[in-house]
């Protein structure tokens, strides 16, 4: 395999994993916070579908950034209103989140199927990016790739030595024990959902003005889902899920390896080796079920009412 | 600021659950009518169009069949899985699998004569899924994975199988290089009830499960054993009930079901291969279920609303130039309105007492 192919695959698998790493973030913080959305391919679609329309409506890329952005948060506020104001069961109300979102995206964005915009171009940050190999690999991307390791750079910290931190978690182990202490358990998962929901739908106009810069109907192809094996397969930490979503990006450019090899292989079959993985991937986190348990937000999933 | 709060009920509300799918249809309708007025529609056309137009003939009741049989075959296969708290929702991969592995025979046996054909296809149709839902249980019985991420990844598996198949070795020859394959032979087609239809005799399967499974479910110890299961995970285990098998069953038989589904579609109003062989069933079939309250006759009629969803998708956007997409995002709406509704089971809206009020504000004057 030559040099510049190895170069290429690396860069397109940052490329690729990207996506993967805003949603898992975002839905790691939710669950931190002891929520459980299953609702992120609905927010990523939202996102995706709303980012381009303002992109192409507008002219600007972003302003498609921002308008995913609120597309995202608009849907998590409605995931918040059912799961935690009104106590709803959060896996169902995930599933409807996703259902609604492939849906209402699929129609806003029935007058944008095929057409093209220039997207977001890369910005190659000055030297750094002239030196060889690494400066191509690392730090020739576009905007939302760097922004992508700052808020993992960010949440990293956020979890490792700030109070917010302490409060999310403390909400996400023992809520009624949280609200003792005063903590506003509410608010702060209401917080925690709009974050995922934001970066849910960050992920979608990375998908829709970056990755392939146009708009088609359920064009995140699961990788809501697959994020949300990544945080359990994480166990809850910003800096596996880095890992991990690399991980993926690199099983899901494999055609380009192969390619490089000289294999011919169907385009069809290898688009399934990302969701194989992610199967794998689910075996191994069961396999190790104790461990798993140990790093599980304890209240995940677990509505809290407040005593009047 | 608000007046109201939720105050749990003592025990649940038997007439709100029958009620709130009836709310979730009335909220659903005003949404859609204050969207198609925002769309510049008047609304109360647009919702005729949509939900009633479809309906006012013979020929619109036979199509609504045909899209009531797949959606039913699914939606009781999964109610199976959800009243044993089996979070399946592989339907659609079942679906597509089945649909797939019969094709394949069906095509394998083109040139094939005798009323045997038939059957033999069906039969390679119900077991594909059945194999899919199969593959489902092992990773959730023996490696404990999560059955909601397993199945939906096993969808999108399943999807590009399809793709494959379509688009490389079941590809039609003579089709000028479409992703489709060839007509199946009419000894591989299912009969319809009368020439002038569509309407096949699929809609029977679906009836004929749905009586089994009310049978089953309603009768039989197995029946009662799922249901405990679905309730109290720990009674089972104390009963003695085998909860291995039970996840066993219900899977399987919701991959058959599912599969069968997409057996009858393809050898019934699609008659080859492609890669819409599903408008998204296996998914709408979720709704259908929690609509249908989790009982084989709610799921019949919930199974008839959805089909009209497709419909009237497709005659606005014929009569109003909408996109058709309009059914996600309706199906959309009436499952969360259906979500929110369902609060009312074990909820109910009562006014803050305004002595509690007073009490508090006494405490933080003295504080």
């Amino acid at each position: 395999m030559d040099f510049e192919l190895f170069t290429n695959i690396l860069f397109a698998t940052l490329r690729t994993g990207t996506p993967l790493i805003l949603i898992a973030l975002g839905e790691m913080v939710c669950e931190k916070s002891g929520v459980l959305n299953l609702g992120q391919e609905g927010m990523v679609l939202m996102g995706a579908a709303l980012g381009f329309i303002a992109a192409v409506v507008t002219g600007h890329a972003g302003l498609g950034i921002i308008a995913a952005i609120l597309a995202g948060m608009m849907m998590s506020v409605l995931f918040a209103f059912l799961a935690v104001t009104l106590v709803s069961n959060q896996v169902a109300t995930g599933l409807a989140l996703t259902i609604f979102g492939t849906g209402l995206s699929g129609f806003l964005g029935a007058g944008y199927v095929g057409m093209a915009i220039d997207g977001i171009a890369p910005f190659p940050i000055p030297f750094l990016s002239d030196i060889p190999v690494i400066g191509k690999v690392l730090f020739s991307h576009d905007p939302l790739v760097y922004l992508s390791w700052v808020m993992f750079g960010l949440i990293f910290w956020c979890f490792r030595s700030t109070r917010l931190g302490l409060i999310i978690r403390a909400v996400g182990e023992n809520p009624e024990a949280a609200n003792a202490i005063g903590i506003p358990v509410m608010k702060v998962r209401y917080g925690a959902i709009l974050f995922g929901g934001a970066m849910a739908g960050l992920a979608g106009a990375y998908l829709s003005l970056v990755y392939t810069p146009m708009w088609s109907e359920g064009m995140s192809a699961g990788r809501g889902w697959i994020a949300l094996a990544l945080v359990v397969f994480a166990s809850w930490k910003a800096e596996r899920i880095l890992l991990g979503a690399y991980l993926f990006g690199a099983a899901s450019i494999l055609h380009l390896v192969l390619q490089g090899l000289g294999f011919e292989a169907s385009p069809n079959l290898l688009a399934m080796l990302p969701y194989g993985a992610t199967i794998i991937v689910l075996v191994i986190i069961a396999s190790d079920a104790a461990k798993a348990k140990l790093s599980t937000p304890l209240a995940l999933g677990r509505p809290y009412r407040p005593q009047v | 600021m608000f007046n109201i709060t939720l105050e749990k009920r003592p025990s649940d509300s038997k007439t709100m659950s029958y009620l709130s799918p009836l709310f979730a249809v009335i909220l659903t309708l005003i949404s859609g009518g204050l969207l198609f007025s925002a769309l510049g529609q008047d609304p109360f056309h647009a919702l005729y169009t949509f939900f009633i137009a479809p309906l006012t003939d013979v020929y619109g009741w036979t199509e609504l069949g045909v899209k009531v049989a797949p959606l039913t075959l699914c939606a009781i296969g999964l109610m199976l899985c959800f009243k044993a708290r089996i979070w399946n929702i592989g339907a659609e991969g079942q679906f597509i699998l089945g649909g797939l592995g019969g094709g394949y025979i069906a095509l394998e046996l083109l040139e094939a004569e005798g009323f045997w054909v038939l059957p033999v296809v069906l039969l390679c149709g119900a077991l594909s899924g059945l194999l899919w839902g199969a593959l489902t249980a092992l990773l959730k019985t023996r490696f404990g994975a999560n059955e909601i991420l397993t199945t939906i990844m096993l969808n999108y598996i399943a999807l590009n199988w399809l793709l494959y198949g379509v688009h490389g070795p079941l590809k039609d020859p003579d089709g000028f290089n479409f992703p489709e394959s060839a007509l199946f032979s009419d000894f591989a087609t299912l009969p319809v009830l009368s020439d002038d239809y569509r309407l096949n005799i699929s809609i029977f399967f679906a009836l004929f499960a749905v009586a089994v499974v009310w049978a089953l479910m309603s009768k039989t110890l197995l029946g009662f054993q799922i249901a405990v299961l679905g309730e109290d995970k720990a009674a089972a285990r104390f009963a003695g009930f085998k909860e291995e098998r039970l996840i066993w069953f219900v899977l399987l038989a919701c991959g058959a079901l599912a599969g069968l589904a997409g057996v009858s579609e393809v050898t019934g109003s699609v008659g080859q291969l492609n890669p819409y062989i599903s408008p998204g069933y296996g998914y709408a079939a979720i709704i259908v279920v929690f609509l249908g309250r989790m009982h084989p006759v709610g799921i019949v009629f919930a199974s008839m609303l959805l089909a009209l969803t497709y419909m009237g998708g497709e005659m606005a956007q014929m009569d109003l130039a909408l996109p058709k997409s309009l059914t996600g995002l309706f199906q959309g709406m009436l499952l969360f309105y259906l979500l929110a509704c369902d609060l009312l089971i074990s909820y109910r809206i009562v006014r803050k007492p305004a002595v509690r009020a007073i009490g508090s504000s006494s405490n933080s004057a003295q504080a």
